[in-house]
């Protein structure tokens, strides 16, 4: 049975690949996708379908140059215009880049050196603390008690600055995350886990206790209102002079905001994706993963693994900083709520989900906890609230739906859906949805003229696991 | 002997775990371009003094020269920058990279690309990752592999483990090359081939070999010098045939009442 249904499975990725099959596949899939969400702006199945055949595209055997173009096509026509027709897409995709940001952050940390690490928010946390202090009036009321701003008070910097700040968010992040990754160099494993763990609750009391003597951070309160770059007017203008028509109705300033961050995030994110496969792909990602595999050979084959260790701690971090950034923006506001520890383990779990050291399976793994969290989880929360206040009753058992306890509500049971769904990965899919593999090269076939033969290349490869995708 | 330049020189080293004293004072010289062997029964300290000296454990006491250069107290990767490089008794390979990979980690010291070079993908960066993936398919042939480069080391059968790991310490262009138990496991047409390979590099390549070795044909056969040590301590040091007639040495490795007897039948024989 389970043979049957990865016989077919792999007969069907065959099919896709064939010839021109996966040029057709995915644009008509993308198009059906577009033309569902375009007509039905408020259906989930048809969001979930456009989400599916965009990383289909993604997937399957095409040239280099027209999945890019697909890509840009998607990121910079087909979303904001859909996104325009129902702001909360764009929400979700915003959220889902930030959120993989963070995974690709953490996943340099934890699945390409190694290293557990449970405080990750704190590396957001001080992203979005930069730009929430620097980018509101705050600066102006160190004397002031939390939450009472004298009329007047102007705003520290100018709202562009905010793009600047996006670099001294990644620069000053790395610098915490060298501060925080010290302990590396004396302990490891679990102990490890927990002095992150530890570094990170202290980065989130000290954003809820630095309101005295001092008041940089306004406490348990937040700072707010934080600062927007400014809306630029003219590509307004011409965003809507373009796509009106398309849109349905002229789209405002703070719609527009929505287009701006969404886009900002995805152009870090892309930033972030590049820094990753680049830094995976060389002598660094290779002493990385021979210190995860191994610390003592990799000590002993010249790797300066306490340097190395540090530098991930940086790196990984400086991607969350860049997004804390963005965020703070986003959202005018920023609390010590938003950095728990279960927002950390959110993120490791989104990590764990898609595939531990995976860029790709990292990506889907922040994806889908975040397309479950906000879209199906709330929505089906909202079905069951209909259904509790309409009179209709489950036929053979007698049962009224406004019987039902008001104690279920999906949406409040994302914990408990998580934890169920890792227990399952753990046991059936161990590495994830899509699971690392290690990057084949092209080498000369063995010296015995191998190369004449036309199976041994093949051959070779199916070894090693993961030779559906190379 | 005395005419070739000394590649490595220790001077009463000594390590020590608590109480227990592993390397005792161990004094032991070895000129360039030989091939000298270390041996003793189990539990000699013989594993401990090469981590001593590819910077692993620091020794408590003592001197270490490596081409005239002290490198006790340096840490590993300083030492494997100078040209020193080592395997281990018990395979240490990176399981979940490919065979490529694991070899090109043994270059690290020997690449110069950057963080920035990595990031901006710059034309040095990738001349000198082809040069590393060519030279690493280079080691991989000359130590008889070829062809599996893609392959997760780790899935791989013992005898390729034990060239991978050798092919990896190359990498580092050593001019020392510490190898542990590097026959251990093997069947008697691997340990034959693994020999031939020893002398391929130090005739070839120049390349220093220091092993440790229970397998005796091998170290009759395939050294030039012989230290022997028991209880952390040098007992003997000699050409081949004289360790094998040695009392001592014997002693170590059969116990005292068959060293006596194996003394007096070589009384009785002469």
């Amino acid at each position: 049975m389970k043979m049957n249904v990865r016989g077919s499975a792999r007969s069907l990725v065959k099919f896709l690949n064939e010839g021109r099959n996966p040029y057709i596949v995915s644009s008509v899939l993308l198009a059906i996708g577009t033309v569902l969400v375009y007509v039905s702006p408020r259906s989930i199945p048809a969001f979930l379908l456009f989400a599916v055949a965009a990383s289909l595209a993604y997937f399957l055997d095409m040239k280099k140059w027209v999945k890019l173009g697909l890509a840009v096509l998607i990121a910079v026509v087909i979303v904001p215009i859909l996104g325009a027709r129902n702001i909360f897409y764009l929400e979700v995709i915003f959220q889902i880049s930030v959120f993989a940001a963070l995974a690709l952050g953490l996943n340099i940390v934890v699945g390409f050196s190694g290293l557990l690490n449970f405080g990750y928010m704190a590396f957001y946390a001080v992203g979005a603390y930069l730009w929430g202090f620097f980018g509101s009036q705050q600066p102006y009321l160190l004397q002031a008690i939390p939450g009472t701003a004298p009329p007047g008070t102007r705003f520290f910097l100018a709202p562009d600055w905010f793009y600047l700040f996006i670099f001294l968010g990644v620069i000053v992040a790395a610098i915490v995350g060298l501060v925080m990754g010290l302990p590396v160099l004396r302990v490891r494993g679990d102990y490890l886990a927990i002095i992150t763990l530890g570094c990170g609750e202290i980065i989130r009391q000290l954003a809820n206790n630095l309101d005295k003597p001092v008041n940089l951070t306004n406490g348990p309160q937040g700072i707010t209102p934080i600062q927007r770059p400014t809306l630029p007017k003219e590509l307004l203008a011409f965003f809507n002079r373009l796509f009106e028509p398309l849109v349905g109705h002229e789209v405002t300033g703070s719609q527009f905001y929505d287009i701006m961050f969404y886009l900002i995030a995805v152009i870090v994110v892309v930033v972030v994706i590049v820094v990753t496969a680049r830094l995976e792909d060389s002598k660094i990602g290779r002493a990385w993963a021979a210190i995860r595999e191994d610390e003592l050979a990799a000590t002993a084959m010249g790797i300066p693994a306490n340097r190395l260790k540090l530098g991930a701690f940086a790196v990984g971090a400086s991607f969350a900083g860049a997004m804390g950034v963005l965020f703070a923006a986003s959202r005018t506001f920023v609390s010590p709520e938003s950095f728990t520890f279960l927002q950390s383990v959110g993120v490791l779990t989104m990590v764990i989900l898609g595939g531990i050291g995976s860029i790709s399976g990292v990506i889907i793994g922040a994806a889908v906890v975040t397309i479950l969290n906000l879209q199906v989880l709330q929505s089906f929360s909202l079905f069951l609230a209909q259904l509790r206040q309409s009179d209709a009753v489950i036929p053979l058992i007698n049962f009224h739906w406004k019987d039902l306890s008001n104690q279920i509500d999906p949406s409040k049971y994302q914990r408990l859906l998580f934890g169920i769904i890792l227990i399952l990965m753990m046991i059936y899919r161990p590495a994830g949805i899509l699971p690392a593999a290690r990057r084949k090269r092209e080498l000369k076939a063995g010296s015995e003229g191998i190369a004449a033969d036309e199976d041994a290349p093949e051959e070779a490869s199916a070894g090693a696991k993961g030779s559906d995708h190379e | 002997m005395s005419e070739a330049a000394l590649i490595l020189e220790t001077k009463d080293v000594v390590k020590r775990f608590g109480g227990l004293t592993a390397v005792n004072k161990m004094s032991f010289t070895m000129a360039a371009g030989r091939i000298y062997s270390i041996i003793g029964p189990n539990g000699a300290g013989k594993t401990t003094f090469f981590n001593a000296l590819s910077g692993l454990n620091k020794p408590e006491e003592g001197t270490i020269f490596f081409e005239g250069k002290r490198v006790d107290g340096l840490v590993p990767e300083k030492i494997t920058a100078l040209h020193m490089a080592r395997t281990f008794q018990n395979i240490r390979l990176f399981g979940g990279m490919t065979v490529v990979e694991n070899i090109m980690v043994g270059a690290y010291t020997r690449l110069r690309q950057g963080a920035v070079q990595t990031v901006l993908r710059t034309r040095a960066f990738k001349a000198e990752e082809a040069r590393a993936e060519a030279r690493a398919e280079e080691l991989m042939e000359y130590v008889g592999i070829a062809g599996v480069g893609n392959e997760l080391a780790g899935s791989l059968p013992y005898g390729a483990q034990r060239r991978i790991e050798i092919a990896r310490a190359l990498a580092s262009e050593p001019r020392l090359l510490l190898l542990d138990e590097p026959t251990a496991g093997m069947n008697p047409s691997e340990t034959e081939d693994a020999t031939a390979l020893f002398r391929k590099l130090r005739d070839d390549l120049g390349i220093t070999i220091l092993l440790i070795e229970h397998d005796m044909r091998v170290v009759m056969n395939i050294s030039e010098r012989i230290s022997v040590m028991d209880y952390g301590e040098k007992i003997a040091e000699g050409e081949p045939r004289d360790i094998a007639s040695n009392a001592r040495v014997i002693e170590a490795y059969l116990g005292r009442g068959a060293a006596s007897v194996a003394a007096e039948t070589a009384g009785d024989s002469q």
